[in-house]
């Protein structure tokens, strides 16, 4: 995992929001406009230029208590504003493994 | 089954109360995550994608049905519901809550179990063949010997913080069961030609990016001896490994470079000064730790009851699983058997509560109440009657354990990979699954014989593909997921490093290789029934090259 702090020379291709792992549990979280952590990916704040990208980054990592490892994902923004996880790591961090998981029940 | 003494009791009960406090302050924010990072690591505490994951180390993997109950408790009231069987004797949960973390270790500490030294720089789970104490073939039992080690290494200061992490394997067999040359350091118990029993040590071996085998530094190490060896070989190791870089950091890479030769010249001078001092092992010592060690009081039996033979005549299903997943044992009307935990479009080496605690019920009806993990990702009965296997099967079958591929090209050994792994490259669990599927017929599978594939879903090699017959890694190629496709690699005695056939394919093409190859095994073999892995050593990877690309 990139800290952004390595992510010295920011350089970014397309839209990107700040994502690293809850405290708590370690679930995805992703920087909102608020200064906050939210799971989901639509309430992020979207950065589309590298300065912006790092000033959020340089945020989240101030935020040690409750995010861990925060680094800069790309996202896709579709029309409409939908925001879409940028690649398949982030797609699988976003909605979970890409296999069916057994249940309790299972047996 | 091991029992834990006191002192055992105390250390555990003492760790936890120790990460209790440092979780009360990582949560409160005394600790930032770069202090706390180490400490939780020292406890097998991973982030992982999505969540945290515990590793629980199984020494020697050997599990009574007191902790295997207690492994399903976890799964359910701290996981999701399972567990995830690795390739090293250790269990994984994947899910578990930073916050919940010292309940379970406390719980887990009341079966004397524990996560330490399941990560970071030091000594790692010790592991064996799990057939360890009942296999024929094998001259002693090999766990002493590793729980003696596991006792000298465990919080060792010394060997707390090496260059690197060091994994240390046991064999006591003709065959090794316990991939021994894929270790850091290896001892192979066997008799010499005097007919003493002691060990042959090998160091160096291990995958990942620079894939080596172990080599031989010493060929025959009395028994007094193995501790202050393996002391030594730790100390050379730790003075001269590299730090500076982590790629080059492992032994196999120190031993590489100095040459064998001249790291056995380093160890033999280093224990040259302590072979006979307090790590000299005194035989009242090591019969203390054999004493503990309970073995089932067994029946007098006769191998092959007839009511057996009758059974398997009755039916096929029944003949079948014993043909693929009951094996011989050293004693006389009994048998070992493996319970494949690779189902159809299943996850390999995943395992849900429910079927713990059956599993743990049939132990104690069928197997003196112990179970085995195997570096294959499959569990095992050890001690089932010979008379008592019918039984056993229908009762496997009804929760799904007994799947009759054990050895098989279904049998796949696979990490978590991309869909849980913050390491990985590309997945390696729908790789296996979609596999599984292609070759559910089990009339294919049986005509394809033994066959071993393996996954891994990046270069870090915990799916050790390199010595899978099919060997699969994961790589990316702009965004996307690739595979690279090994032949001829394979774990056993006489092990060897796969070869690579040719450009990685994408993800959606990888069965359709793993069927090209099999038909031309299928077109290629000697008759009657070649092995796959003897074709392949037979006739190159060429023609299974030609076969692969030709159409691609
Ligand atoms: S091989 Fe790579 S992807 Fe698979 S578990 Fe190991 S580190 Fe993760």
């Amino acid at each position: 995992m990139t800290s952004p702090l390595d992510q010295k020379k920011i350089k970014i291709a397309g839209p990107v929001v700040i994502t690293a792992n809850r405290v708590d549990d370690g679930a995805v979280v992703y920087r909102s406009p608020d200064g906050r952590w939210t799971t989901e990916l639509g309430a992020a704040a979207v950065a589309i230029d590298a300065d912006s990208a790092r000033a959020l980054a340089e945020a989240a990592a101030e935020d040690d208590l409750n995010a861990i490892g925060p680094y800069i994902a790309p996202v896709s923004v579709l029309p409409g504003g939908h925001v879409r996880p940028g690649n398949l790591r982030e797609l699988i961090r976003l909605g979970g493994p890409t296999i069916e998981l057994p249940t309790p029940l299972d047996s | 089954m091991y029992v834990y003494d006191a002192f055992d009791r105390r250390l555990l009960a003492e760790r936890v109360a120790e990460f209790r406090d440092q979780v009360a302050r990582r949560l409160s924010g005394e600790l930032t995550e770069e202090e706390f990072k180490p400490l939780r690591l020292m406890n097998g505490v991973y982030l992982q994608l999505h969540a945290y994951m515990l590793r629980i180390a199984i020494p020697y993997g050997t599990l009574s049905t007191l902790q295997l109950r207690k492994l399903a408790e976890i799964a359910r009231k701290y996981d999701r519901g399972y567990g995830h069987f690795t390739t090293r004797q250790n269990i994984q949960f994947h899910w578990i809550k930073l916050a919940e973390l010292p309940d379970a270790m406390a719980e887990l500490a009341s079966v004397g179990m524990h996560g330490m030294q399941t990560s970071g720089n030091n000594v790692r789970n010790i592991t064996t063949d799990q057939w360890a104490g009942v296999a024929p073939d094998e001259i002693e039992d090999p766990r002493i010997w590793a729980e003696l080690i596991r006792q000298h290494v465990t919080l060792h200061p010394e060997f707390s913080f090496m260059p690197r992490k060091f994994k240390i394997a046991l064999g006591a067999s003709s065959r090794d069961r316990a991939a021994l040359r894929i270790h850091d350091m290896a001892l192979r118990l066997h008799r010499n030609a005097a007919g003493e029993t002691g060990f042959e040590v090998m160091v160096g071996g291990g995958l990942g990016r620079t894939p080596y085998l172990a080599q031989t530094i010493k060929p025959f190490l009395p028994k007094r001896d193995v501790l202050s060896y393996v002391e030594a070989v730790l100390r050379t190791y730790n003075q001269f490994g590299r730090r500076d870089n982590i790629w080059k950091a492992r032994i196999k890479i120190l031993v590489h470079d100095l040459g064998a030769e001249a790291f056995a010249k380093e160890v033999e001078a280093e224990w040259q000064g302590i072979k006979d001092g307090a790590l000299a092992l005194d035989p009242a010592m090591v019969a203390e730790i054999a004493s503990r060690f309970r073995y089932p009081d067994y029946e007098k039996l006769d191998d092959s009851p007839p009511q057996l033979a009758k059974a398997r005549r009755d039916d096929r299903g029944f003949d079948t699983w014993m043909a693929n997943c009951v094996a011989n044992h050293k004693v006389p009307g009994y048998a070992v058997v493996t319970l494949s935990l690779k189902p159809q479009g299943g996850t390999p080496g995943d395992c849900t509560a429910v079927q713990m605690d059956k599993l743990a019920d049939f132990a104690d009806r069928y197997s003196f109440g112990e179970i085995r993990v195997g570096h294959e990702q499959n569990l095992a009965l050890p001690h089932v009657a010979q008379r008592d296997l019918p039984a056993l099967w229908r009762e496997l079958d009804a929760i799904g354990l007994a799947q009759t591929n054990v050895n098989l090209i279904t049998d796949i050994i696979s990490c978590p990979g991309l869909d849980y792994c913050s390491l990985a490259n590309a997945r390696s669990i729908p790789i296996a699954q979609e596999i599984t599927q292609r070759f559910r017929d089990l009339d294919i599978q049986r005509d394809l014989g033994r066959l071993h594939i393996n996954i891994s879903g990046c270069i870090n090699a915990c799916g050790h593909h390199h010595v899978g017959h099919i060997g699969i890694l994961g790589v990316e190629k702009n965004g996307e997921e690739f595979y690279q496709i090994t032949l001829g690699g394979k774990a056993d005695e006489n092990a060897t490093l796969g070869t690579l056939i040719g450009p990685a394919v994408p993800y959606a093409q990888v069965a359709d290789v793993v069927e090209d190859i099999a038909a031309a095994y299928l077109e290629l073999r000697q008759p009657p029934q070649e092995l796959f892995i003897d074709t392949v050593k037979r006739l190159g990877v060429e023609p299974f090259r030609e076969r692969v690309y030709a159409a691609r």
